[in-house]
């Protein structure tokens, strides 16, 4: 099965946008390769005749009524953990050229 | 260990109503012993005195102008760091959530308080609940109450230990893979996790969300019943949660035993099991034998799988829940990023802690594309034999038993090293998990070294009351 490089550990921390030094790369070379070796003892199951499961309560579609309900936070209380903003707006940096 | 002995919930309830006690003066006590206790066992993380005493005086002014502020009246409890709590910060025992003031409150604390009960505190735990000894915060391991060289297991090990202590007289925690009730085993208290979508997850930090239960920590089962019947049922904010019994959980009696058909699961009680709480387990069969129940050993050979699955699809779940972590809205953030990219790689990297990349990392692994059927729909296909394995278990038997944890409370620095190591501390907790059943842990001894071992009791989905009831006559059978 899948055995991961250094390569491996460093794009897969690009894809999740963590940015890593050497030293973890390192640890997580050697951690992530020794848990996917563990969770691998599924492989052998014979699992042909089965669905996955995705929940477990049964319910399906849960639905209100499509009309705004007014909880009572102040939209500048939901922003005051905003780090940069401006009026009542989140400011991000640039995402287009 | 100096622990403080509260009265049961409803009699502490009743005290504040009939006026023998005030809210204030049971406020000021929990206070006092958390001050006293937080040098050596470091259980909480953010004491919310001044929100709880505005909180006790309105208690009291209630009950001063005969108006009933609830069954929980006055009561003080501990919720775990991943509730959103107004009066304080909430970061989840993690970095990158430092100085986050929640603007809402968890609807499980909103369903506390309006019953009248006080957070006082919020309980220490693994960051983002990742763990299974609370030596992942990133605020320092809390001790075991029993032997502060030990852990008081996790992710709830705050709130365990907290509880074990009698800082308060409940505690609240969340259980995605064995989090309410390892460290209930491992700090001898009772830890509930309901079926799945029982209490609402409105304002709880998120883990892994097929998976995720809120459940109380507490000293007896009725006090925890008490908790659940007053946390459980339907909320519009959380979509998968499912109505509570017509009976609701509280005014539960012990369980006659005799003829109640109980399963032993034979995978748990296997050699990687330690011979002291083997003896523990075997001790409560005997018991429950003796006094007519009937029980028998029962298979489940897809629980050998469990952990590998539950590692497979939890770190899926993290990854995708974690996602939202990027420093734009909330929570760390480094202000001298040059670009976007940048800033999501710095928020992220420098405030996850290491078993956060880890999980995140897997997560990512086991979702991309050309290794998402080999891993994510394996274990979802895996998750649904052995649901099916506890569908025909429970044809037999009405309940499943087994031990918490394969060993009692391990030594601080033991397993940290290891990751792998830490996560088979999970090993006999995340099939309840996944498959959505309620499961409880109750103590039932003591291993030589004289730490806490807890019984595992399992039931079919949304039989939480007969769990309790089942859970009361155990409890019973130790005193």
């Amino acid at each position: 099965m899948a055995r991961l490089s250094k390569d491996d550990v460093l794009k897969l921390a690009r894809l999740a946008r963590l940015e890593l030094s050497e030293e973890e790369v390192s640890e997580y070379f050697t951690e992530l390769n020794a848990i996917l070796e563990y969770v691998e003892q599924l492989q052998g199951e014979d699992t042909s005749d089965l669905k996955p499961t995705n929940q477990v309560t049964g319910l399906i579609n849960v639905t209100r009524e499509d009309k705004t309900i007014d909880y009572g936070y102040p939209v500048l209380d939901l922003l005051k953990n905003v780090p940069f903003k401006e009026q009542d707006q989140i400011k991000v940096r640039r995402m287009v050229g | 260990m100096d622990s403080f002995a509260w009265d049961s919930i409803n009699d502490i309830a009743a005290a504040v109503r009939n006026r023998s006690t005030s809210a204030t003066k049971l406020v000021e006590l929990s206070l006092n012993l958390i001050k006293d206790a937080q040098p050596k066992y470091n259980a909480i993380i953010l004491v919310l005195d001044e929100a709880a005493r505005a909180r006790a005086k309105q208690i009291d002014e209630l009950v001063e102008s005969n108006q009933d502020p609830g069954p929980l009246a006055g009561v003080p409890f501990i919720a775990k760091d991943n509730f959103l709590v107004l009066g304080g910060e909430t970061k989840a025992a993690s970095k990158i959530l430092e100085g986050f003031m929640p603007p809402y409150q968890a609807s499980a604390v909103n369903a506390l308080e309006a019953a009248g009960a006080i957070c006082v505190a919020k309980a220490n735990m693994d960051a983002f609940a990742h763990g299974a000894s609370t030596e992942n915060s990133d605020y320092g391991v809390t001790k075991n109450p029993y032997d502060t060289s030990r852990v008081p297991g996790g992710s709830s090990g705050g709130s365990a230990a907290a509880v074990a202590l009698g800082l308060a007289p409940f505690a609240i925690g969340t259980d995605t893979g064995g989090s309410i009730r390892q460290p209930a085993s491992f700090c001898g208290v009772v830890g509930l996790k309901p079926t799945y979508g029982l209490v609402s997850r409105s304002g709880v930090i998120a883990m892994g969300s097929s998976l995720d239960c809120i459940g109380p920590l507490a000293s007896s089962v009725s006090d925890a019943a008490l908790v659940l019947d007053v946390m459980a049922g339907k909320d519009k904010l959380d979509a998968t949660t499912i109505d509570k019994d017509e009976l609701g959980y509280k005014d539960i009696s012990a369980k006659p035993l005799k003829g109640v058909k109980i399963g032993v699961i034979d995978e748990y009680l296997s050699e990687h099991v330690d011979s002291d709480v083997t003896r523990a387990i075997n001790q409560t069969i005997d018991k429950l034998t003796q006094s007519g129940a009937e029980v028998k050993r029962i298979s489940l050979p897809s629980t050998k799988l469990a952990l590998a699955c539950y590692y497979i699809i939890c770190p899926a779940e993290v990854s995708s829940n974690l996602g939202r972590y990027d420093g734009q809205r909330y929570g760390f953030h480094e202000p001298d990023a040059k670009d976007l990219d940048e800033s999501y790689l710095n928020a992220r990297g420098k405030g996850f802690g290491k078993e956060a990349k880890r999980r995140i990392m897997i997560g990512t692994f086991v979702l991309s594309s050309g290794y998402y059927d080999a891993y994510y729909k394996k274990a979802m296909t895996v998750r649904t034999k052995l649901i099916n394995e506890f569908e025909s278990a429970y044809k037999e038997v009405d309940f499943l038993i087994g031990p918490v944890a394969p060993t009692t409370a391990f030594k601080i620095g033991e397993k940290s090293s290891d990751p792998l190591q830490m996560y088979l501390a999970d090993v006999m907790t995340v099939a309840a998990n996944l498959a959505g059943v309620p499961s409880i842990s109750v103590p039932v001894g003591a291993d030589s070294n004289n730490l806490p071992i807890g019984l595992q009791i399992m039931a079919g989905q949304r039989k939480d009351r007969d769990l309790l009831s089942l859970a009361m006559a155990i409890e019973e059978l130790g005193k």
